[in-house]
């Protein structure tokens, strides 16, 4: 107790211990809140983006916080919905069977740049008959285009941007800069003002009825912005925190403890057991590792957790000679004479006054070790091998990096996963290297 | 530096009474030294190599390549053999799964596994591991064996001129900083001595956003600029000019750790009472680093040397993919994306070759510097 004691008190002596062990700290309470906030089957079916979940983001979006920038005002996307809206809908029948359902969607629009796509989302209800609709778009010069017809089937898309016939009515330009740029500008601005989508509907049933959604898509998005496939960054960066400590936590021990206890035997019993485990220390430093994961999440199961389980078992006695060094010292202590006189036995030595007695000089190796293996997780995953379900900082990268992220200019979505690495390793780093010098009184000073 | 280090000064030999020639007597240990190391990093290399081949075939990966190999030289020969092009469509099917099943149980495939693994064993260790399934080499071979050889120069170009200027500079580095002991610099490498947590790969991609994407002075990756130019003296420049950023990367993963580790080592060494004496003694502050700080501190700098070299062949995988350098790493990427199985076995194989001659060389280098192996004990080795 007096010990830990210690050890505190000149943890508090190192400034770049204390903030690595705070950073440490923030990334173990950001893991319990991402556990606890978003479940873990929730977090997967998220990001594996099923029903169209992710409609409404845009694609590519940078995170919203950019614009609390000075001087920069870049467009956040608009969603006008019919849904739950009074007063957008109007309903007058016409005459038995047919009615006129008229929507007016209006939306204020301030922003000194095109919004990056626009879509109506319609949802219908109907027996046999789908409804009839009209589009028209209202600027706020009061012009009026009209869009193209639609008849909706029960779940269905109309994507402005993507209408070759509306192009050629807003002059060639892409609709959804022709639909708001302003009258003979060259380059084309936005007219800001309030613009209006009217819809003018006939249905055909009794019971037939249908909403509509306007998403006019901006080029933010969220607290992490958005990936290629619309999906929220937030999701992954959030959940990759526990999988990248609980993956690296794991590993470091698993790799620790059996070099160790490997170690410890080899140097106790001595002789060919000794040999036996100097030999296979060798084999473990020649071991195509790297090809070796890469060969069982191709051929095997790309789980992370079989990966981390051959990591274990590859590196049993990665650590052995370092070990065996400290070790050989140790064997010829007075208190290992003592013991044996007592009358213990090979197995309690090794366990009850071997191992303990290193674990000290051990602790920060194993805490500087932390960082290679969150960095392995995301090599796998840029080499293409990483879990296909599980949201992780290395897919993020991985995916940004397969979709030329940094051609394309989209730097959030390589910085952000990269940074939450860097800021991983960098606490590990700094706080093992802080107890290295404060447990191997030798670098105290240095 | 390294070649002067062997003949630098000479360690006190024991008393040369009994010795006819200590030299010779040298060289004979040094011989037998270097014997026993090729001896036992073979057979080292053969069993990781066989723990390959497990790993590869746990999927039925490698029976796959076999069969796949004879199925497309019966295919071929039956479409040279008019006699059977003439045979109806069913029969010449049965004929030539006859044929495959009489070729699998000559090359013994229809034995147990653990009889045939031996057998690609052989084959992995030689390379010989047939025809790619879709990667071709750029002189057009799909030979496994050209693909992954016409790959390894640029792997060792790249990585081995990091590795060369990492041990140099770091060396340099830590001896400057450590005489110059708690000042500015020494304090930054400390500071900065986490930094090198990240791998290389890591850092390429800030380098590649800032050097490339946001300035544009620097290529986003590849190793020559395209088309290549045709002077060889261009060629080159462009060459180091594309090598300039990934060597970089390495140097951010690598370097601060090394400087950081390597003047600990001489700090430690330079409070030994031998030191002192050999102050005392007057002599020059270099002389003293180069004999009595440098010389014993080497080996255990050789040692971490190695271990950091073992982690930073991993990384040159990686980071050859995100620099698009083409080497292993790259054709390893590409071989994943397609699945082509008979290439990531052979680059599995290649990158144990890799490790292994990392070793042995360090070994040498070791047995160079280290007295111990000198005079015959068995402690040092690595």
């Amino acid at each position: 107790m007096k010990r830990i004691a210690n050890t505190i008190r000149d943890i508090k002596e190192y400034p770049s211990a204390l903030i690595g062990l705070s950073i440490i700290m923030i990334l173990i309470a950001v893991s319990i809140f991402a556990v606890i906030y978003m479940p873990y089957h929730r977090a997967i079916a998220l990001w594996k983006g099923a029903d169209n979940i992710w409609m409404d983001n845009p694609r590519n979006a940078s995170p919203a916080w950019v614009n609390l920038l000075p001087g920069i005002n870049i467009p956040e996307t608009i969603v006008v919905d019919s849904a739950g809206q009074p007063g957008i809908k109007t309903i007058t029948p016409i005459a038995a069977e047919t009615k006129t359902v008229d929507f007016r969607l209006g939306f204020d629009y301030t922003y000194g740049e095109f919004p990056k796509e626009i879509n109506i989302f319609f949802t219908a209800q109907y027996e046999e008959i789908p409804p009839h609709l009209d589009l028209i778009w209202h600027t706020p010069d009061g012009r009026s285009i009209s869009l193209d017809s639609q008849t909706p089937k029960h779940s269905s898309t109309y994507r402005v941007s993507q209408s070759s016939r509306l192009q050629r009515r807003t002059g060639g330009l892409t609709p959804h800069i022709g639909l708001l740029a302003k009258p003979g500008s060259k380059p084309e601005v936005p007219l800001q003002g309030k613009y209006e989508l009217e819809i003018q509907g006939l249905t055909f049933e009794e019971a037939a009825d249908f909403e509509v959604k306007l998403v006019v898509y901006g080029h933010v998005h969220g607290l992490a912005g958005t990936d290629h496939l619309r999906r929220d960054l937030l999701v992954a960066l959030l959940w990759g925190t526990p999988i990248a400590l609980a993956f690296s936590l794991v590993a470091a021990v698993g790799t620790t403890i059996f070099g160790l206890i490997f170690a410890a035997i080899g140097v106790w019993y001595g002789g060919w057991l000794d040999g036996l485990v100097q030999r296979l220390t060798e084999l473990t430093m020649i071991l195509p590792a790297l090809p070796i994961y890469i060969m069982v999440g191709l051929f095997v199961s790309r789980s992370i957790w079989v990966i981390l389980l051959t990591v274990i078992l590859l590196s049993l006695f990665s650590g052995s000679k370092i070990y065996r060094a400290m070790f050989l010292q140790i064997k010829e202590a007075h208190y290992i004479e003592a013991a044996r006189a007592y009358g213990a036995g090979d197995f309690r030595i090794i366990l009850r006054y071997l191992i303990p007695r290193i674990i000290p000089t051990l602790i920060p190796g194993f805490v500087t070790a932390i960082p290679i293996f969150v960095f392995l997780e995301a090599s796998l995953a840029l080499l293409g091998v990483g879990d296909p379900v599980l949201p992780t900082w290395g897919k993020v990268l991985s995916e940004a990096q397969a979709n030329g992220a940094l051609h394309m200019g989209h730097y959030y979505w390589v910085l952000q996963p990269a940074v939450l690495l860097l800021i991983t390793g960098l606490a590990f780093a700094a706080f093992g290297f802080a107890l290295d010098r404060i447990f191997n009184p030798r670098l105290r000073g240095l | 530096m390294a070649a002067e280090l062997p003949s630098g000064p000479k360690i006190p030999q024991r008393p040369a009474a009994k010795r006819e020639n200590p030299a010779l007597d040298n060289l004979l240990r040094f011989g037998k030294y270097f014997i026993t190391r090729v001896i036992s990093l073979s057979i080292t290399l053969v069993i990781a190599v066989y723990l390959t081949v497990l790993v590869a075939n746990m999927g039925g990966a490698v029976d796959q390549i076999r069969e796949g190999q004879i199925r497309e030289r019966i295919g071929l020969m039956a479409l040279a053999d008019p006699e059977i092009m003439r045979m109806p469509v069913e029969d010449r099917r049965a004929m030539e799964e006859e044929l495959v099943r009489l070729e699998m149980s000559r090359y013994g495939l229809d034995r147990p596994f653990i009889v045939r693994s031996f057998g690609y064993l052989t084959r992995a260790m030689t390379l010989n591991l047939g025809r790619a399934e879709y990667l071709t080499s750029d002189s057009g071979s799909n030979q496994v064996k050209l693909i992954i050889l016409e790959r390894l120069p640029t792997t060792l170009l790249l990585m081995m001129s990091s590795f060369l200027l990492i041990f140099f500079i770091s060396l340099y580095f830590a001896l400057y900083l450590s005489r110059h002991y708690g000042s500015f610099m020494d304090r930054a490498v400390i500071a900065l001595a986490p930094v090198s947590s990240g791998p290389a790969w890591f850092y390429g991609i800030f380098l590649i956003m800032f050097f490339a994407a946001v300035i544009g002075i620097m290529p986003f990756g590849g190793m020559v600029k395209a088309p290549p130019p045709t002077q060889w003296f261009r060629y080159a420049l462009s060459v180091l000019h594309h090598m300039t950023l990934p060597v970089i990367a390495v140097f951010c993963s690598s370097l601060f750790i090394a400087v950081y580790s390597r003047r600990t080592f001489f700090l430690i060494y330079s409070t030994e009472d031998y030191v002192e004496m050999a102050k005392a003694k007057g002599l020059s502050p270099r002389a003293i680093e180069r004999r009595y700080i440098l010389r014993p501190t080497l080996p255990p700098i050789i040692t971490q040397f190695a271990l950091a070299l073992i982690g930073q062949w991993q990384g040159a995988y990686i980071l050859e993919t995100v620099f698009n350098w083409p080497g292993l790493g790259l054709v390893m990427l590409e071989a994943i994306n397609m699945y082509d199985t008979p290439v990531i076995v052979a680059n599995s194989v290649i990158f144990g070759y890799l490790l292994a001659f990392t070793v042995f060389i360090l070994d040498i280098i070791y047995a160079i510097i280290d007295p111990r192996v000198k005079v015959g004990s068995e402690e040092g080795r690595l």
